[in-house]
């Protein structure tokens, strides 16, 4: 029952999609209040339903409803709850159900906090939110049914990929999917600015809080992935350059220029064209990413969901969707002139070079994503793109971006003057020198790409704090005085100096990572133990564990430093027979500065196991830093200037009553 | 003028999207050998287990095979290590395995701990052979006809799935009974 309810909401909510995608818009000509209107009932009736159909298909796995094709194939009785939960989008089906529920969630938001909008910019942002979710339901009603009924229903289901099996990965997708379809609120204020033909302050001052909400969501959800891939890969690699992570990186880096230029347009009314550019194309970039990860062009070891019939439905989106609005950007916005003078040395410039960088970067991820399908197109080859290219390439852009995110904060707005920002940079200057050279001094001159990154972050860490006592005036005025300009301060303010610290904070990471971590692989038997870094790694004991859904070896290890146990560690290599596939958990301790990482590997079946032993200094900063920007992010939501406005919303429904 | 530059990413992408049509027809997992109805190239290898010398391509003459390019470090090896192991034991096909870019020892050691569906199995360590077929990734099958011609290759890991509607057809063509 619970499935025909669920597929019968879906075609409802795609139906609605449907009057949403023409009704406001129409409104929107006519000038129409009450047809303008119908667009906030559309999306939340959309909501509605789309949730329905979620809960159903929920309620299926929870149930283990074997009788529901998606449910037999991706789920089994003896798994624990929480996997048969995040089972619902652990699969194609479940996940472009979760994809579009996302996309209602936003559009709801909308009608929702949305009153102060101008309305026939509201209507034709509904209308375009319409637009692209009536794609992607008929996408899931005519390809990717997640009701399907099978008949017999199986006795019991195939199981989840074990690899999925994680409480890592079960929340990684929605927040990965809230980041991107987040961005979607960029693409249709953007297309609706372009319909309606006007852009201004206001117009960024609203789309900015949804870019950057969808951009803590999704700087979230790459963390967490990269996270699951150290922790459960088991050897420690945090990041791969895989094509389904380059899917995510790609609107990431699009949508943090983004933010970006929004900020120019809604201070000074600049780069208008370039932000509404922005906008379609960071949205596009998450649709070339489930293009990617759907459509199995490229092939990559998270792609679980490959049918070409698939792959040409979601193109013709793309084609409809960014095509349309490109073609529509062609159009349309040579007739907007916008565009406020600044000098060269101004928050302007610095803003548009941080643009300018990002954008390289993100196009270098998307050539290096892309390339091996060129070069398979043109010849007959085939490659893939590894780390090499990315150091090459991707490195050389990021750094000048570091070395300006610490100085484009101090600068002024208009106009700006070079010897006064030197002066301002001086301290974080000086600190980033001494870090350098003290690194050069400890690994005795030897690693130099090491002290000079290490350098880089520390610029970014002291650079933000320089640009917080800056903006303070600590020890220019009495302490006083800056206490309580420092409550004054929009949190914004604060946001920034969170999120580019962060940075800072990943960038130490990725440096200490890259340069000083040491591993060692060894055929060890119990009693005997490894000696790594200072560490001694003692082999206690293996033995048979029964787990929920899985027979596991488990290897107990205690890391030893100058005689006293810094950690027991516990690895096990699991074996689940309902999918005949063996995974690895690995032994991790930390203490946020550096981490002692344990695998048990194969057997040689004479009594000793394969142990391999890392150590990784300063890698949860990597990860740190990652949330310490979606939590600068979230500071800066909540300031006050963002939801400004909103009193007014009274006074819009005032005027529309009468026309009713 | 001015309008070209905002024509340019529209044509951009049209050409991005155009690019991404073509590549929908190619399967990367499906890559046609070029060895496919060629003969076999010869080779000699050192057999995994020490004890019953070299493997050859004499070994593969005058009957179908099957030839397993794998890897201890191999994931899709496991994937497929059982259904390898359902065709070993039922005897269908002789299975001959190569042990591909694996540390010597590291194979031997995997096939020890989790039974050998082959029926013998040569060491490829520096992968010279992986190189006369073309392999381009671990797990790789090839079937081998009566006459030593390469009559098919599949890339990945053979389940239940493949082997029902791959293998079966092709080696009921080429006469062996299951």
């Amino acid at each position: 029952m619970a499935p025909e309810v669920g597929h019968y909401a879906l075609i409802l909510a795609l139906l609605i999609s449907a009057t949403q995608a023409v009704v406001p818009f129409v409104g929107a000509r006519l000038r129409d209040p009450a047809l303008m209107a119908f667009g906030d009932q559309a999306a939340l009736a959309q909501f509605a339903f789309i949730g329905i159909s979620f809960v159903c298909l929920t309620y299926a796995f929870v149930t283990s409803d074997f009788s529901v094709e998606v449910v037999a194939a991706n789920s089994h009785t003896a798994k624990p709850l929480l996997y048969k939960i995040s089972g619902v989008w652990g699969n194609h089906e479940g996940s472009m159900l979760l994809w579009v529920l996302i996309l209602s969630l936003f559009g709801a938001a909308i009608a929702i906090f949305g009153g102060n909008l101008p309305d026939t910019l509201r209507a034709n942002v509904f209308a375009v939110h319409g637009m692209v979710g009536f794609g992607f339901l008929a996408f899931i009603a005519f390809t990717s049914n997640p009701f399907a009924r099978l008949h017999p229903a199986p006795d019991d289901g195939n199981g989840l990929n074990p690899i999925l099996q994680d409480p890592g990965l079960a929340i990684h997708p929605p927040f990965l999917y809230l980041g991107y379809v987040g961005f979607s609120m960029a693409f249709s204020f953007s297309v609706a600015a372009l319909i309606d033909g006007k852009v201004d302050a206001c117009w960024a001052r609203w789309v900015r809080p949804w870019v950057l909400a969808a951009w803590c969501f999704l700087t979230i959800g790459i963390a967490l992935g990269s996270a699951w891939a150290y922790y459960t890969l088991g050897w420690g690699g945090w990041w791969f350059w895989d094509p389904v992570e380059n899917a995510s990186f790609m609107p990431w880096l699009a949508g943090t220029a983004l933010l970006h230029s929004a900020l120019v347009v809604e201070r000074r009314n600049s780069l208008v064209s370039w932000t509404i550019l922005l906008g379609i194309l960071t949205f596009s970039l998450s649709l070339i990413g489930t293009f990617l990860v759907r459509s199995g062009v490229l092939t990559s070891v998270h792609a679980f969901a490959q049918d070409p019939a698939r792959g040409v439905f979601i193109l013709g989106l793309l084609v409809l969707t960014t095509g349309g609005a490109l073609s529509l950007y062609a159009f349309r916005m040579p007739g907007l002139k916008y565009g406020a003078p600044f000098a060269p040395v101004s928050r302007e410039s610095g803003l548009t070079l941080n643009n300018m960088l990002l954008s390289a970067a993100a196009a270098t991820v998307f050539l290096g994503t892309f390339y091996p399908l060129i070069v398979d197109l043109i010849g007959n080859d085939k490659i893939s793109v590894g780390p090499a290219y990315y150091n090459l390439t991707f490195v050389p852009i990021m750094v000048p971006l570091l070395l300006m995110m610490a100085v484009g904060p101090t600068l002024k707005w208009k106009r700006d003057d070079l010897r006064a920002i030197l002066a301002r940079l001086r301290r974080p200057a000086v600190a980033s020198a001494v870090v350098a050279i003290l690194v050069l001094m400890f690994t005795l001159g030897r690693d130099f790409g090491a002290a000079a990154f290490m350098g880089v972050a520390v610029w970014l860490i002291a650079g933000s704090l320089a640009v917080l006592a800056h903006r303070l005036r600590l020890g220019s005025v009495a302490l006083a005085t800056s206490l309580s300009l420092a409550r004054t301060m929009p949190r914004a303010f604060y946001g920034l100096v969170i999120a580019h610290a962060g940075m800072g904070l990943t960038v130490a990471g990725i440096t200490g990572m890259t340069a000083w971590a040491t591993e060692k692989i060894a055929m060890t038997r119990p009693g005997e133990s490894l000696h790594l870094s200072g560490f001694d790694l003692q082999f206690k004991s293996i033995g048979n564990v029964p787990g929920p859904n899985y027979q596991a070896e488990r290897g107990v290890f205690d890391v030893v430093r100058n005689g006293r146990l810094v950690a027991r560690l516990i690895s096990e290599r699991r074996f689940y027979p309902v999918r005949q596939q063996q995974t690895t958990s690995s032994g991790i301790s930390t203490n946020l500065i550096s981490n002692v990482y344990v695998t048990l590997g194969e057997p040689d079946g004479k009594g000793a196991w394969a142990v391999r032993f890392y150590y990784h200094p300063l890698v949860p900063w990597i990860w740190l830093g990652a949330l310490m920007m979606a939590l600068g992010g979230l500071v800066s939501l909540s300031d006050r200037r963002l939801r400004v406005g909103v009193p007014q919303r009274l006074q819009r429904h005032a005027i529309a009553v009468p026309a009713e | 003028m001015q309008r070209l530059v905002f024509l340019a990413p529209v044509l951009l992408f049209a050409a991005v999207s155009t690019g991404l049509g073509l590549s929908l027809r190619n399967d990367p997992r499906k890559m046609p050998s070029t060895l496919i109805d060629k003969a076999m190239p010869a080779f000699v290898l050192a057999s995994l287990d020490d004890d019953s010398g070299a493997f050859s391509s004499e070994d593969l003459k005058g009957k179908v095979a099957l030839l397993n390019v794998f890897a201890s470090w191999c994931g899709g090896c496991r994937v497929e290590h059982p259904t390898l192991m359902g065709l070993a034991n039922a005897a269908i096909v002789p299975i001959y395995g190569v042990n591909w870019k694996d540390k010597p020892g590291d194979g031997a050691r995997w096939l020890r701990a989790s039974k050998s569906p082959y029926v013998r199995v040569g060491g490829d360590h520096n992968g010279r052979l992986g190189i006369d077929l073309g392999v381009t990734g671990v797990p790789e099958t090839f079937v081998i006809d009566q006459t030593g011609r390469i009559r098919y290759r599949h890339a990945g890991p053979i389940t239940g799935e493949v082997w029902r509607d791959t293998f079966a057809p092709l080696l009921a063509e080429l006469g062996v009974k299951r």
